[in-house]
């Protein structure tokens, strides 16, 4: 029987039409808007100035924490400025704009085709290569990949799982890059193992994609210690809680970190980026992105420099139809809705998805039946109506902390699955908010 | 596409609506009514009509004029009361019976506590229940149904329960009554096997799969019920044949299968974990066998759904889902 995780998910429509789309080179663009916080964590420091000439892959800002990472330029030319630009949100963040001049590459960056297999490097130089190119998580959440590899002294990795899922509808772009390069990421895959000492790797991949598995698996073949594990299709599966649970049946504790389980969870993308960054010196200046969408004329699946504005993508892709009503950076389930269309793309995004009013639009909300359909559907296994009903009344915090609203990992299936239509999600997201607060400002024990 | 819809995550929802549940539960009630249409005739058609009428102009008047709200019936729920309501009344009952029987539910049993998702109590039931207690001989009264005397007892049928309540308190035992009354003992056995019971039991059943399909309800608390009384009556039987009936006559006879599987499955008056489902269904199953052995009343199922009824909030605040991360393997 295939396998997935214990509690809760909902069964959302696959929407993958993009997924016979293989990766195009997206075009040069004429400037590039490279934003200073593409990771988790504090933004990074510029460290080019105005007029400065830049070529592919050299750094142009530097990490400013423990959390938080290098920047690279993703193309050539000059910087034109250094200084706040509007993200997808509006937000305004630190931003470095390069006039793009050619395609010139920094010349220890490896841009042959040729795969390397053999990993010379001990553990401490993988991390050191893979925080020096600049690889955070690309499954959305973009937290320093070398924070990951490096747990604590405390706590003993005992597995590494990639995260082939995709569970999100209409993205592809991981299922893509499991058809077209398997091989490097498992490559990857094996250089990660090795940088957390640890002899057993697992592809958890979702039974949704059967071209996928089917590389991924012939691959996996010249890799005796990773594992193809083919999972049962169910929304959050990619969720790093959900999918430990799914593959090696440990449900990491309320409070607790992953690594508590002994597992270590890198999407493939990562995968991939750290397999260029150790074996061949490229840092992390592109990723693919799937531009899809019903009302979209074509769909396609981009290789795109960071720092490509968004309406660009677009336009390439055969331009906004009318009829769009939002435009989201991401899934339909925890994507986020882009305010700002000129906003530059990010390590991080998977995904342009374009939906009309009609299929985004939110329900009218009517009474509460009871009918406890969301919590059946909640991965977490909490209560949505009453997180909503308490964070309604105001002012039960205490009593929101109790039902453990900080467990939420916002992945919507309650707002999704309520069939009164209540935007439970909204709710529950503002209350945890306020609780996590609270919780923060206690002193530590 | 001049302004951009931004709103927070989620961006897709999931088919279902509160309209579209209720038409589900509609759907696999249709059954059970073809049947008892086809077993009583146009009387049973016209209560029928007459409940859901009632029941949805029940609403819609104290909602437009007396709570001044937007209206609600096209959630569907008002006509679903009227449904259960009609199958719970003796199809020869006149029609004035089940427009009273409305008013209560819908206006007693559901508006006042809020409207829908507000009451604590079943609103069919509690309709029932009123017309039980106001009105006992026309509510237990089949005389009119004659040949389809079978049929109209698989829906409400007090008459076999009745019957033997009342021969138990005359002294005769339970051997004696099946033996000496024919028909009774057709009614029980060979009818509930070959014809009439069980094609009402068949549709009733039906519907439980059509709910189960489309994942309306879950298996839980009609299959604990009918469990919970199997073994139960299974005891007393064994321990005392000449005065307690049997699983197989209490679980197809009066209103349980009706009871299980279309009224104790009510989401707003049934808790909303397994493990509170599973304890308010033991609690419905025993209290309707007790009634029926020890209570003056023939019939239990109505009345232990409502007090099981009572119990859902406090199920609620006890029974907790299992949290993630709360079983370390």
């Amino acid at each position: 029987m295939k396998k997935t995780f214990r509690i809760g998910g909902v069964h959302p429509d696959d929407s993958k039409i993009s997924a016979q789309c293989a990766i195009e080179i997206f075009p040069a663009v004429e400037t590039a808007y490279v934003s200073m916080a593409q990771h988790l964590g504090a933004p990074a420091t510029p460290v080019v100035a105005v007029g400065d000439k830049v070529k592919v892959g050299q750094v142009i800002a530097e990490p400013s924490g423990f959390i938080s990472g290098f920047v690279h330029s993703p193309v050539s030319g000059t910087v034109k400025s250094v200084g706040p630009r509007a993200d997808i949100a509006g937000n305004m963040v630190p931003h470095v704009e390069i006039t793009v001049e050619g395609d010139e590459w920094m010349e220890d960056i490896d841009t042959s085709d040729t795969i390397v297999k053999d990993i010379p490097y001990t553990p401490e130089e993988i991390i050191e290569k893979v925080k020096k190119a600049g690889v955070v998580g690309l499954g959305g959440a973009s937290f320093p990949t070398h924070v990951k590899l490096a747990p604590p002294k405390d706590k003993k990795a005992e597995c590494l799982i990639l995260n082939g899922t995709e569970c999100e509808p209409f993205l592809t772009s991981d299922d893509r890059i499991m058809r077209e390069r398997p091989q490097e990421i498992l490559i990857g895959g094996a250089i990660m193992m090795k940088a957390l000492g640890v002899t057993r790797g697992y592809v958890g991949i979702e039974e949704n994609k059967p071209a996928a598995i089917a590389s991924m698996t012939e691959a996996a073949k010249e890799f005796p210690q990773i594992e193809v594990v083919v999972l049962k299709k169910r929304y959050p599966q990619g969720g790093e809680k959900q999918l430990i649970d799914a593959v090696i049946r440990r449900q990491v504790p309320s409070g607790a970190l992953p690594i508590d389980t002994g597992a270590v969870v890198q999407n493939v993308g990562t995968s991939l980026a750290v397999y260029e960054a150790v074996q061949k010196n490229k840092p992390l200046i592109d990723n693919v992105i799937t531009v899809t969408g019903r009302c979209l004329p074509t769909q396609h699946n981009y290789k795109v420099r960071i720092g490509t504005p968004m309406s660009k993508i677009l336009e390439v892709a055969g331009g906004v139809p009318e009829k769009a009503g939002k435009i989201i950076s991401g899934g339909p389930m925890m994507g986020r809705a882009i305010a700002n269309l000129d906003a530059a793309t990010v390590k991080a995004n998977g995904a342009i998805l374009v939906l009309t009013p009609e299929e985004t639009r939110r329900r009218p909300e009517s009474a509460c039946i009871r009918c406890g359909k969301c919590a059946s559907a909640c991965p977490m296994g909490l209560e949505p109506w009453l997180l909503n009903k308490l964070s309604r009344a105001g002012g039960l915090q205490d009593e929101l902390e109790k039902e453990r609203v900080y467990d939420c990992i916002e992945c919507g299936c309650c707002s999704f699955t309520c069939p009164a239509g209540i935007p439970l999600l909204d709710m529950i997201r503002s209350s945890k908010a306020e609780v996590m607060k609270i919780m923060r400002s206690r002193p530590k024990k | 596409m001049d302004k951009l819809i931004v709103s927070p995550s989620p961006h897709t929802h999931g088919r279902e609506s509160t309209q579209s549940i209720m038409r589900d539960v509609l759907i696999a009630l249709t059954p059970a009514m073809v049947v008892s249409v086809l077993a009583s005739g146009w009387s049973a058609l016209i209560l029928i009509l007459v409940g859901v009428a009632a029941c949805v102009l029940t609403e819609f008047l104290i909602g437009k004029y007396m709570l001044k709200r937007p209206v609600t019936i096209c959630d569907l729920s008002a006509a679903v009361t009227g449904c259960l309501l009609a199958l719970n009344l003796p199809p020869n009952a006149p029609w004035w019976l089940i427009v009273i029987g409305s008013v209560v539910a819908i206006g007693i049993a559901k508006m006042t506590f809020g409207g829908l998702g507000q009451n604590i109590f079943n609103p069919a039931l509690v309709g029932r229940v009123f017309l039980l207690v106001s009105f006992p001989v026309l509510m237990t009264s089949w005389s009119d149904s004659g040949a389809f005397f079978g049929f109209a007892d698989a829906f409400s049928g007090a008459t076999p329960l009745g019957a033997i309540k009342e021969g138990l308190a005359n002294g005769q035992t339970l051997s004696q009554l099946t033996a000496d009354d024919l028909t009774l003992s057709q009614s029980l056995f060979f009818k509930m096997g070959g014809s009439t019971g069980e094609l009402s039991a068949c549709a009733l059943l039906l519907g439980f799969i059509y709910l189960l399909c489309r994942r309306v309800i879950k298996a839980t608390i009609p299959v604990t019920i009918i469990c919970t009384v199997a073994v139960v009556s299974g005891i007393f039987h064994l321990a005392d044949p000449d005065r307690f009936t049997g699983p197989l006559f209490n679980i197809f006879t009066g209103g349980l299968l009706l009871g299980a599987i279309f009224m104790a499955t009510d989401y707003v008056t049934s808790p909303m974990t397994t493990k509170g489902q599973i304890i308010f269904a033991v609690g419905i199953g025993l209290i309707t066998v007790f009634v029926r052995y020890f209570g003056s009343y023939p019939e239990g199922v109505s009345f232990a759904i409502l007090i099981m009824n009572c119990t859902v909030p406090l199920l609620n605040k006890y029974c907790k889902p299992k949290r993630f991360g709360e079983v370390r393997k």
